[in-house]
């Protein structure tokens, strides 16, 4: 399959700070990625690597098999969804979907007004007179008509609703549906996007803690419950994420699939298997406490 | 079974289970046509490449297959297959664990069978 972006051993630092360590993946055509990771994490930093807003210390990035800077074949084609966008004195709604057509080749005047009734947005506004959730939705309707072959939405959802949050999740899956394309969604609410996304990359501390397709994470790890010393007994030569005290007894989560064997050991010993979701999963990889180590660079 | 989609487990398998309950229950017969990958998607609000990793899997079984240019259909013999199927899983997911489960509240054999019988009757 054709790489979108490819990135490698890429490293950002300010001084002594290193926001985006030794980092290294590539996106592949038509799939929609989850960029996860607490606030902090580098996505941000990662993101405006590849759309050529920041350069990188050291390390090689790559966007439609071309180096991103100053070059427009590349950055015509990504569209850079930000919820720090700032707009010229003046602009109306109206002013930047006409800039935004002139911007973006594949841009789609007739399903941005579609948008702009389902979200409501009044069209003739200035822009800063905007509340906060209508300067995001702008930003998401920029995103979706502009049919970039790289969309990237960086927490695009800032001041809006749980309804208006929905609405774009909706527009979004059916608009990939209909016009397949590369889509990179940013977010910490992995609960509310995680069936969307077909690949995840978690970023913690600027290191790349893990990169592979959502499916496969779901039922990656469970959870043990009983009395604490069945419970450590149970998880000798196990990979453990989290160990929690719930008055004597002790919740683990451990890294498997839960299948007959850990099924029968844990039966055995009276020990008791819970699931773990995909969100609780990744809060765990990046909580902290567990030190994991990065994806290996390949 | 839930209609929601739950995050524990592969969504794919979820979308072939109900699928699978769907020929089990007579809901899709025997060479109707299944939905559409982009029907399921935006029905369970999944990516559509997910729903179609779920939909291959029952064709890699023999359970669904492709009619070139119309979609997926329900083979033939699907709902026996399914059937046999379920009825080994049946024993492993109910009987073992209803067992294991009366051990540990002292309920005997014959105190479990009187039970059957009374479950029957409701």
């Amino acid at each position: 399959m054709s790489k979108v972006v490819e990135v490698r051993r890429l490293t950002k630092s300010y001084g002594s700070v290193i926001a985006v360590n030794q980092v290294s993946f590539s996106i592949e055509a038509g799939k929609i990625y989850g960029l996860l990771g607490r606030n902090g994490a580098g996505k941000t930093t990662i993101m405006q690597i590849i759309t050529a807003q920041l350069f990188p210390t050291s390390g090689d990035v790559k966007a439609f098999g071309e180096a991103p800077y100053e070059n427009i074949r590349v950055l015509s084609q990504i569209c850079f969804v930000k919820d720090s966008q700032k707009y010229p004195n003046g602009y109306r709604v109206l002013d930047v979907l006409h800039q935004a057509a002139f911007f973006f080749p594949h841009w789609d005047r007739e399903y941005a007004f579609a948008l702009i009734k389902d979200f409501r947005l009044p069209l003739n506004r200035r822009m800063k007179a905007l509340s906060r959730g209508m300067l995001s939705t702008v930003g998401i309707i920029v995103g979706l008509a502009s049919r970039a072959p790289l969309t990237i939405f960086d927490e695009p959802y800032l001041g809006l609703d749980a309804v208006a949050r929905g609405i774009f999740y909706d527009r979004l899956l059916e608009d990939y549906t209909e016009h397949p394309r590369t889509v990179i969604l940013s977010t910490h609410l992995i609960d509310e996007v995680s069936r969307l996304l077909e690949h995840i990359l978690v970023i913690d501390q600027g290191r790349l803690m893990l990169d592979e397709e959502a499916d496969a994470l779901r039922g990656r790890a469970f959870a043990v419950v009983g009395p604490a010393a069945t419970v450590d007994t149970y998880t000798v030569g196990k990979e453990v994420l989290d160990r929690e005290l719930l008055g004597g007894l002790v919740s683990a989560t451990v890294m498997g699939n839960g299948n007959a064997s850990d099924r029968q050991q844990a039966e055995a010993l009276g020990l008791e298997l819970a699931p773990v979701s995909l969100q609780q999963l990744i809060v765990h990889l990046t909580s902290g406490k567990y030190e994991r180590k990065a994806v290996k660079v390949r | 079974m839930s209609h929601v989609i739950d995050d524990t487990r592969p969504i794919f398998v979820q979308i072939a289970e109900r699928i699978e309950n769907d020929i089990i229950a007579g809901e899709l017969a025997e060479e109707a046509q299944v939905p559409s990958t982009n029907q399921f998607a935006s029905f369970y609000q999944i990516n559509p490449a997910t729903a179609a990793k779920g939909v291959n899997l029952l064709v890699d079984q023999g359970i669904l297959y492709k009619k070139r240019g119309l979609g997926m259909y329900v083979a033939p013999g699907a709902r026996t297959r399914l059937l046999e199927k379920r009825r080994e899983q049946f024993y492993e997911q109910y009987v073992v664990t209803m067992i294991r489960e009366a051990e540990k509240l002292g309920i005997t054999q014959e105190q479990m069978a009187d039970m059957i019988q009374r479950g029957v009757k409701v």
